[in-house]
């Protein structure tokens, strides 16, 4: 069936009331056909209630009851649409600063950023804070997307100062694919539908930018990680002895017969299967959910990591990394959290906050040592046992951890390492 | 390398086991909410693929409203007995004759809020720290923010403002006594993705959401089922229609729709061509603009 070979692509959004992000996705799911009749009801009646003319389109993707009276979105929400060609999940999250943490999670999971810019302003403070975000959880690809070119005449002038004002601060960032796009989300010019107002841009509209923006190798193909989630002992009359390693291959290839590590014990086997529902397989990549089994028979749990003996990620009990704080409550000094890094779990402590930085002006702040909410840093941390790790812009698996408060179980914060 | 890479529904199946394994790996008593519904006969199957070669290795949970298509019971106990694994039933009647809820009363009343309380009660009794679910963000607009791993306080309720972040796939299923967790593998599937899927797999699901002839009124705009539990106005007709239905609950509030639909290639062609949610038979959430967030914050499903 033609449709199963079909990618999905998650990308996330993230703007304010007034940049047009409601209505941008509102466009793409109205004009990809993703709206059903019944929605389209309610949100027309709506619309009516509220005084607008025609469809407020923006009202798509309004969820909770609070969201809805105050017309914001505070939460990340899911949104998800299929064209002939790809199937997409959006995460739809608020761009105001004080939604940081919402913003953060919405882009660890992203193969795609859309930052909107209102073509009436240019680049202001939120676009940098965008950008940052996108960079800082090193999403592949971001489209720039200068919204609202209905209200600059169309204005081709407009349209390249702004990507002049863009590419002069994103220099400073760590960006690997980065386009541009002149667009009307209230009239539909260049999301779904080639503008016919603006006869100078000569890319494609965005739809097509996300159904052929190349995302097969966003995935780390070279270093085989395997974190082991639970081990599978049937022990039944088929299965006597069987030991299967379950979970999910976080990066690289593995096959059947490679010589493997296990880590942190440090003993070698060989791949004896490779096990599904399916059938068993000749080799496996990320992100496969899979069992594998071993030639030996050596004392493996969650927690532990099966690579490769050539290439193994760094056994570490302190190191830098960048990290996001989530809690209302601000990082208490020296004290312990619980850190889950891929299926391990162990305690840790901030030793320090290296510098905070303003992510506004990109400014370092060395002197600021407290982490409070929304607040992003470079720390340096230590843990009780090493943790097998590898650079978080090599491998967003094994590169990433978040920080749980044993007092409150939260989430408090997430690290990238550095 | 480009052979490298998953088509989205083996993406979404190999995300959906990994979360039920995490699931197995951070709680010590979860269940599977099992409704006979397809998205928990989805749910179940991909445990077994979870698992395999072992079985699944925690019970089905079914609250049991009373007002049942006799269809779903028999799949149900045909599924439990081919998987070999524990059915635990939570009865609505029970919970009723024992005093702990009324019945609704009107001509629109339902059980399906009283679940509520069976629910919550089941999952006390029975010491359950993760309930497993078939819930879909793609479903509903309150559903489009739960969290894979969503926390419930002592008193089963979801803070919908509150939740804990989740980034990457890092889940933190970390709870008091008392509290209870969630879980929701197959959040990033929309109904067209279940249907490919159970095309693909050629599971097994109730002959129910095949098209078939049936006894029905119409009411609501859809066509709902007659069946001892539904009083009839004066002014409604019980007509004999071939209808299926889109989603199955109580038999007293789903209703079908019109189709010619009886096999799962025509379904998915069909389901391809909707122009309606499926929720959009579902009287339950016509109640009001939230209905289902102002469940889901109580303990619904």
């Amino acid at each position: 069936m033609e449709i199963d070979k079909n990618q999905l692509l998650r990308f996330t959004t993230a703007g304010s009331v007034d940049d047009g992000k409601s209505t941008l996705i509102g466009r793409l799911l109205y004009d990809s056909k993703a709206i059903f009749e019944d929605q389209l009801e309610a949100v027309e009646n709506t619309s009516k209630k509220k005084g607008h003319k025609g469809v407020d389109l923006a009202l798509f993707t309004d969820g909770l009851r609070d969201e809805r009276e105050q017309g914001i979105t505070i939460d990340v929400a899911y949104r998800y649409f299929t064209t002939p060609k790809r199937k997409f999940i959006i995460a739809d999250t608020p761009g105001h600063i004080q939604y940081t943490r919402n913003m953060v999670t919405g882009a660890s999971t992203a193969n795609a950023a859309l930052i909107l810019i209102d073509a009436r302003h240019g680049v202001i403070e939120q676009t940098k804070r965008h950008a940052f975000i996108a960079s800082l959880l090193q999403i592949p690809h971001i489209i720039v997307c200068i919204n609202k070119m209905d209200l600059v005449d169309y204005s081709e002038e407009v349209y390249q100062n702004i990507i002049h004002q863009f590419e002069e601060f994103s220099s400073k960032l760590y960006v690997k694919d980065i386009q541009f796009l002149p667009i009307s989300a209230l009239d539909g010019d260049n999301v779904v539908n080639r503008s016919t107002n603006m006869d100078w841009y000569q890319g494609a509209p965005l739809l097509h930018a996300l159904e052929t923006m190349h995302i097969s190798s966003d995935i780390n193909k070279i270093d085989a990680r395997f974190p082991v989630q639970t081990v599978l002992r049937p022990q039944n009359e088929e299965f006597r002895d069987y030991r299967g390693y379950a979970g999910r291959v976080a990066s690289g290839i593995f096959r059947k017969g490679d010589e493997v590590v296990i880590l942190p014990s440090g003993f070698t086997s060989k791949i004896r299967s490779i096990d599904t529902m399916d059938g068993s397989m000749e080799e496996v990549f990320a992100p496969m959910s899979v069992a594998i089994t071993l030639e030996d028979d050596i004392d493996i749990s969650r927690g532990d990591m099966i690579v490769k003996e050539n290439n193994q990620p760094k056994a570490l009990q302190e190191f830098d990394a960048m990290l996001c704080w989530f809690n209302n409550s601000p990082a208490r000094d020296r004290a312990k959290y619980t850190i889950v890094h891929t299926s391990n779990e162990q305690k840790a402590m901030i030793k320090e906050v290296v510098y905070k930085i303003d992510i506004n002006t990109y400014a370092r702040n060395e002197e600021d040592k407290q982490l409070k909410m929304n607040d992003i840093a470079r720390i340096s941390i230590r843990t009780t046992r090493p943790l097998m790790v590898d650079e978080y812009r090599d491998n967003r698996v094994t590169g990433s951890f978040v920080l749980i408060d044993d007092a409150s179980h939260e989430t408090v914060a997430a690290g990238m390492i550095v | 390398m480009s052979k490298y890479y998953l088509s989205y529904l083996d993406e979404l199946e190999s995300e959906a086991i990994y979360i039920l394994r995490e699931v197995w790996a951070q709680f010590q008593n979860p269940v599977i909410l099992f409704s006979g519904g397809k998205d928990s006969i989805l749910v179940t199957h991909l445990a077994r693929k979870a698992f395999f070669p072992s079985k699944i290795p925690f019970p089905l949970l079914h609250v049991d409203t009373g007002h049942n298509f006799p269809e779903t019971i028999q799949f149900r106990d045909d599924m439990i007995k081919e998987l070999a694994v524990q059915l635990i039933v939570g009865s609505v009647q029970e919970s009723i004759d024992t005093g702990r809820v009324a019945e609704e009363k009107g001509k629109s009343a339902t059980r399906n809020a009283l679940q509520i309380t069976t629910l919550l009660d089941a999952i006390e009794k029975n010491k359950i720290d993760c309930a497993i679910g078939g819930g879909r963000r793609d479903e509903e607009k309150a559903r489009a923010k739960e969290r894979f791993f969503s926390h419930r306080d002592d008193f089963g309720q979801w803070d919908p403002k509150n939740q804990r972040p989740e980034l990457w796939n890092l889940l933190n299923g970390k709870h008091f006594e008392g509290e209870h967790f969630r879980a929701f593998p197959i959040s990033n599937w929309t109904e067209m993705d279940v249907w490919n899927y159970i095309k693909r797999e050629d599971i097994k699901i109730p002959s129910l959401y095949l098209a078939h002839q049936r006894e029905v009124v119409w009411r609501n705009d859809s066509w709902i089922p007659v069946s001892e539990y539904l009083k009839l106005d004066d002014n409604e007709k019980v007509e004999s229609k071939k209808i299926r239905f889109r989603t199955l609950g109580d038999i007293t509030i789903t209703g079908g729709i019109e189709s010619e639909a009886d096999t799962l290639e025509k379904i998915v062609a069909e389901v391809a061509a909707m122009k309606q949610t499926e929720r959009g038979n579902r009287s339950d959430d016509k109640r009001s603009e939230t209905a289902m967030e102002d469940r889901k914050r109580q303990g619904y499903f």
